[in-house]
């Protein structure tokens, strides 16, 4: 198939149909929610927006330097691998909740697991 | 860089000019905390971006678009904005918002006691004044001081725009509307401001209401708005109160629940009281209880701004869409030097 991932999983629709059920998801998680919760829940879901549309390949603005101070913060508050593979697990049922073909879910998780060294500030 | 992360860059210091004289703002703070530094008397309240009290115009230089968040396209474009959110990247020409653009005067038709602390307010403007019921404006005392207060009436229903003020013991505002303020007095507008009111287009979506204490205010206005648009769907009112008198409308609800079958009414009590047809325990644990899944749920939260917090996040995880879910916390006035957060 043609295009690049972003046009193929469905470009910002696609984004935006699993930016509710993914954020739903890691606030319900115990293990991981208190890195999320604030007050400003709408400003907190924008950027589960940017997160998604980077790693469903779409344009962003963020590079491995912009992922490390985003996620210096809580690194610093105890993020780590166990931390990172639940978020990469509920990143993965959203996307066979919506329904999304499993060879561009694997392509999704694969741009994921290449930013750990960048969010962990490894 | 993001553009979040440019928006929290640090600022270098700039400089203020206000009423001729010139201030420093450090890279720390926004033009708000360096004009209380410097001892200047501004009105302000919330100090969240919420009330929206601290509004100043900028005559020359550039604010930060988050300064301007919320507020309507008159004034943005006039460069006005809120001080309490903006760290400026230049320097700034600042003066008071215009009274011509921001403000209409009102006269006060009526003030009755609603209940031992609550006082409703009709008021008069000298202008026609667009709004929605549920928005929120802000009043300004002659002397300046500043607060928000939100719209219980409905444009097409009432001739006056409708506040409920609840009386805090040591409130400015709150006691001397409640104690003194007298029919034929004025008063100053502005605004309507706010995003927190019924839209028609979807008559049967279901509309969860949840207010504490005069968060009743917009809660009754959207309900009546609603209803008088024909909105067929089912529509909840939970209203919190620690004790029955808080319950200033319970016998208007009680009414409009008999003459609307979409329309439920649930007064619930917090505090240690019981009475005939109340809910023991808080209006949004009463509201989530009833209401295990929001998924299509309009939902309106307003007042105590703890229990608007919390609900929003609870609305939200039982499937509500953020987009659908209006939080109106009821900020009272930052009391601290420096704002938490
Ligand atoms: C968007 C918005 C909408 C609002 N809508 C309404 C509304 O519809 N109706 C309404 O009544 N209010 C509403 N408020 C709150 C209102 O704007 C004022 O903050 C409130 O009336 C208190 O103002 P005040 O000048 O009387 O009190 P202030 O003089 O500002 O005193 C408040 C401060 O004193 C403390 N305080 C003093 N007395 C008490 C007390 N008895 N109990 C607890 N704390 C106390 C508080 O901690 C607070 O920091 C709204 C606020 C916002 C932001
Ligand atoms: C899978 C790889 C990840 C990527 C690609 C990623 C990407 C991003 C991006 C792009 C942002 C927005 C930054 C901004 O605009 O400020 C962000 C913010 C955030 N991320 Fe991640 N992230 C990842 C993993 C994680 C993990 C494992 C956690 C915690 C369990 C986490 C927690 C957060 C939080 C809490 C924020 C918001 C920070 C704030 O409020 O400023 N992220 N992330």
């Amino acid at each position: 198939m043609s295009g690049s991932l972003y046009e193929r999983i469905g470009g910002e629709p696609a984004v935006d149909a699993a930016v509710d059920l993914f954020y739903r998801k890691v606030l319900s998680d115990p293990s991981i929610s208190h890195f999320f919760d604030t007050t400003d829940m709408d400003a907190q879901r924008n950027k589960q927006k940017a997160f998604l549309t980077m790693v469903f390949g779409g344009p962003n603005a963020y590079d491995g330097k912009d992922l490390r101070a985003a996620h210096a913060g809580l690194v610093s508050r105890g993020l780590n691998e166990t931390h990172f593979g639940a978020v990469a697990g509920h990143l993965q049922a959203t996307l066979q909740e919506l329904g999304v073909a499993e060879d561009l879910t694997a392509e999704v998780m694969g741009i994921a697991a290449s930013t750990q060294d960048d969010v962990l500030n490894r | 860089m993001s553009s979040v992360a440019a928006e929290l860059a640090p600022t270098p210091t700039r400089r203020l000019r206000f009423a001729g004289v010139e201030y420093e703002v450090l890279p720390t703070e926004t033009v708000l905390d360096a004009l209380l530094r410097h001892g200047l008397d501004v009105p302000y309240s919330c100090r969240k971006g919420v009330c929206q009290s601290c509004m100043m115009r900028a005559t020359d230089g550039a604010v930060p678009a988050m300064a301007q968040h919320g507020l309507k396209d008159t004034l943005r474009d006039h460069g006005c904005f809120l001080s309490c959110l903006c760290r400026p990247k230049d320097d700034l020409d600042l003066v008071a918002p215009d009274d011509e653009l921001a403000f209409v005067r009102a006269t006060v038709a009526r003030v009755e006691r609603m209940s031992p602390a609550v006082a409703r307010v009709r008021l008069t403007p000298a202008e026609p004044f667009e709004y929605h019921a549920g928005q929120f404006v802000s009043l300004r005392r002659s002397d300046g001081l500043i607060r928000s207060y939100s719209l219980a009436s409905v444009p097409r229903l009432d001739d006056h725009l409708e506040i409920h003020v609840k009386r805090l013991s040591c409130g400015e505002m709150s006691s001397w509307v409640f104690d003194r303020l007298q029919p034929g007095e004025t008063v100053d507008l502005a605004g309507p401001n706010g995003t927190g009111y019924y839209l028609p287009g979807r008559p049967d979506q279901p509309l969860l209401l949840i207010g504490n204490g005069t968060g009743l205010a917009p809660l009754i206005g959207i309900a009546h708005d609603a209803l008088a648009e024909g909105h067929s769907g089912p529509i909840d009112l939970y209203h919190g109160t620690r004790h029955g008198e808080g319950l200033y409308l319970h016998r208007d609800l009680t009414e409009l629940a008999e003459r609307h079958d979409n329309f439920r009414y649930h007064p619930c009590l917090s505090g240690p009281a019981r009475m005939k047809g109340c809910r023991p325990g808080r209006a949004e644990e009463m509201a989530f209880a009833d209401h295990a899944a929001l998924d299509g749920h309009r939902v309106f939260l307003c007042g105590y701004p703890p229990m608007v917090e919390a609900a929003k996040k609870a609305a939200y995880l039982a499937g509500a869409r953020l987009d659908d879910i209006h939080a109106d916390p009821f900020e009272l006035r930052e009391l601290r030097r420096v704002p938490r957060d």
